[in-house]
């Protein structure tokens, strides 16, 4: 102690600094700074606990964002496959009728059956509005390379094919008008069969084997992603899980006839069919559905049996938008339940924290905490929490279909607004959790709590 | 000597608890006053209302009816926001059980009350390491509670109450949670404080620790029992020094 101090100074000078608190939002500031750093610190403190706290919010963020990740990865995938069928194109195709499944082991009977060329010209003479159709007949055959073969679908088409179908030539060309007109045999295979007849070297320029006749091969496909079409069970899963070879729908016409004999495993089968498949552009969007019903129509007035399927893509594409909405709903209700199941859990042991830290509010009101500091504490620290939980959330939520994707090869697609809308709901959750334990913590009675074993 | 204006001024202070049916007269009709620089130790059975009185003197509590004026300000019937106010500026408190904040460090327990004045964190820091040295906890900055002894954990209970620079500073039973040595350390400081001019209200059991102080007011039943002034205040604000020599 100095002596020339008075008593009273050596205590007083430490207080009496020039102490001018800071205004307005500054003030508010370097409050929100300090009440964070507290928050933290408790947390911190109390890190296992606040860990198993906000589970239920990891786990409902977490759920919902990869969810959603694959599920809007799924419905991606599958409107991109009905958008390769084309959004504009009504597909028809024959079938064989259900009646005549039971005629068909009468083994001298030919089932006709199916479109044919007369249906083309009705479609194209009364229905305005139509502007392409490709006609396409389908031969299940064996290809062959020398000893290699794959069972696959040869398909008899036009040249303007692929930009009708969306489906786009990888190497080569596709066939034009002369090679039409010429009935030549020429072909252009799918991206599958190229792998596995030709494994080695280009198929360009080399032949393939059908039946007895060679085809000179000028391009080859793009790949189609998985080459199953939604919606379209009724022509048969074993159809569409295979390959497909195009050759001109002259030759085809030339080489199998109408008339095609099927000899599988003993017995012998007939079928005439004139045209396999037949895809009609229509000029407008909008009227693909009206289209498709009046084709519909025109159609069975000639077609007794039910010998055709018609699939229109865009009333797919609706479905699976529609399909895609329920989805969501579904997912939305689930991830509410969970969020609502992790706000409750979080309140809880707010509320046990509250009672457990009762001495600790009363010496903060003691030593001049207003009750609004209390609350913004305590709802400070909720919000700190489950926010944490929110974060942690997302980013195992964004993870989880990387490895999906990684692992399962599974198409997911993680959109910007999910992670932002879950961690925004969690921290919403710690206010609205957060704010009943805060205001108990604040009204309790200074005198009580400092009281408070 | 002119009497200087008290700091502290109860008026018929009332103050009863209702409990259900029951009610419970803690308080009945207290007159008091204390001056700057006095040294009051309240005395009494248990039960008679002690605690009760340095709730009200602290701002903790309002009281039934009656009027208390500190520093001049009538604050028995502000509201819950004022009250706080009047706690962080004006008071200081010592508990028995020190009542000190267990997560946080030796300066930042000092600093909680300027805290909630909005002081920026460095002058605040400041002021509490000064502070901190000044009770003999200088190698102690960072320690929590849970690392200290009673007697230092009781110092920084001292230091934090001195931090505002309070009228008043208020202590029930400061060393009865100590031994014997600590307690004594802590009632030097107190002498000390006093001797700098502090005026300090003591809630005590022990009779030869209430024979420090300045005055004795022993309670009974809700009433001042007995009032002696044993001695003059060591120091008084230089205004009356003032008036004193003149
Ligand atoms: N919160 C309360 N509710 C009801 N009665 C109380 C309350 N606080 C104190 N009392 C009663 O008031 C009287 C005085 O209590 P108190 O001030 O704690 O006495 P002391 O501190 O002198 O032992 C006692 O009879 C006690 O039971
Ligand atoms: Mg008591």
């Amino acid at each position: 102690m100095s002596p020339d101090l008075h008593p009273s100074q050596l205590w007083q000078q430490v207080t009496t600094a020039t102490h001018r608190p800071p205004v307005g939002w500054r003030l508010a500031l370097t409050r929100f700074q300090r009440i964070i750093r507290l928050g933290l610190k408790s947390i911190w403190i109390h890190r296992l606990r606040s860990l198993l706290t906000v589970l239920g919010i990891v786990f409902g963020v977490c759920s919902v964002i990869a969810m959603l990740a694959i599920g809007e990865g799924a419905s991606y995938e599958a409107q991109e496959q009905i958008k390769s069928l084309g959004s504009q194109n009504i597909i028809l195709r024959s079938v064989k009728p259900p009646e005549d499944e039971k005629a068909s082991a009468n083994r001298n009977m030919v089932l006709d059956y199916g479109l044919n060329y007369p249906d083309i010209r009705r479609i194209q003479m009364t229905i305005p509005g139509v502007t392409v159709v490709v006609p396409g007949r389908i031969i299940r055959e064996y290809i062959w390379n020398i000893t290699r073969n794959v069972d696959a679908e040869v398909v008899g088409t036009v040249p303007w094919y692929p930009q009708m179908r969306n489906h786009r030539v990888a190497r080569g060309r596709f066939m034009n008008e002369m090679e039409m007109d010429d009935m030549a045999s020429v072909c252009v295979l799918g991206q599958e069969i190229a792998a596995r007849l030709f494994p080695w070297q280009s198929p360009l320029g080399k032949s393939v084997r059908v039946g007895s006749t060679y085809y000179r091969v000028i391009g080859v496909m793009e790949a189609r992603g998985r080459q199953s079409k939604p919606g379209d069970s009724s022509s048969g899963a074993q159809a569409t899980a295979v390959d497909q070879m195009f050759i001109p729908l002259t030759t085809a016409k030339m080489r199998f006839g109408e008339t095609i004999f099927k000899q599988r495993s003993g017995s012998r089968e007939a079928e005439k069919v004139a045209l396999h498949e037949v895809t009609v552009k229509v000029a407008e969007r909008e009227q693909v559905v009206p289209v498709s019903r009046a084709i519909q129509e025109l159609l069975e007035r000639n077609h007794k049996k039910k010998d055709f399927t018609m699939t229109v893509p865009l009333e797919m594409l609706k479905q699976s938008e529609r399909t895609k909405q329920i989805f969501n709903i579904v997912l939305g209700s689930i991830a509410a339940i969970s969020l609502l199941v992790g706000g409750i859990g979080i309140m809880n042991i707010m509320l046990a924290s509250v009672t457990e830290r009762t001495r600790e509010i009363g010496i903060r009101r003691a030593l001049g905490a207003k009750r609004r500091d209390i609350t913004v504490q305590f709802l400070v620290e909720t919000v700190m929490l489950s926010a944490t939980g929110g974060i942690i959330g997302v980013v195992l939520g964004i993870s989880i279909p990387f490895f999906v994707t990684l692992f399962a090869g599974m198409v997911t697609i993680v959109t910007l607004w999910s992670p932002l809308i879950a961690f925004t709901i969690s921290a919403a959750i710690g206010v609205v959790f957060g704010l009943y334990p805060a205001l108990r913590a604040a009204n309790m009675d200074p005198v009580e709590a400092l009281r408070h074993e | 000597m002119t009497n200087p204006e008290p700091i502290v001024r109860l008026e018929d202070l009332h103050k009863t608890y209702w409990t259900g049916a029951v009610s419970v007269e803690a308080l009945r009709g207290i007159n008091l006053d204390i001056r700057p620089g006095e040294y009051v130790s309240i005395m009494g059975p248990s039960g008679c209302g002690k605690s009760t009185l340095l709730n009200l003197l602290g701002c903790l509590d309002r009281p039934t009816t009656g009027r208390y004026l500190l520093g001049g300000q009538d604050v028995s019937q502000l509201d819950d926001d004022l009250l706080s106010e009047i706690r962080g500026t004006r008071l200081g408190f010592v508990f028995q059980s020190y009542n000190l904040v267990q997560q946080l460090t030796v300066l930042e327990n000092i600093e909680v009350p300027l805290y909630y004045q909005g002081w920026p964190e460095d002058r605040s820091r400041a002021v509490a390491e000064k502070l901190a040295s000044r009770v003999g906890l200088d190698s102690r900055f960072h320690h929590r509670p849970n690392e200290l002894s009673g007697g230092q954990q009781q110092r920084v209970a001292i230091a934090r109450a001195l931090v505002n620079d309070p009228l008043v500073i208020l202590a029930d039973e400061p060393t009865g949670n100590l031994d014997s040595v600590s307690g004594a350390d802590i009632l030097a400081v107190f002498d000390d404080l006093n001797q700098a001019g502090k005026t300090l209200i003591m809630v005590t059991h022990d009779e030869e620790i209430a024979h420090r102080a300045t005055r004795i007011v022993r309670f009974r039943d809700g009433q001042i029992e007995k009032d002696v002034t044993l001695r003059e205040p060591p120091y008084q604000a230089p205004a009356d020094r003032a008036a004193a020599t003149a």
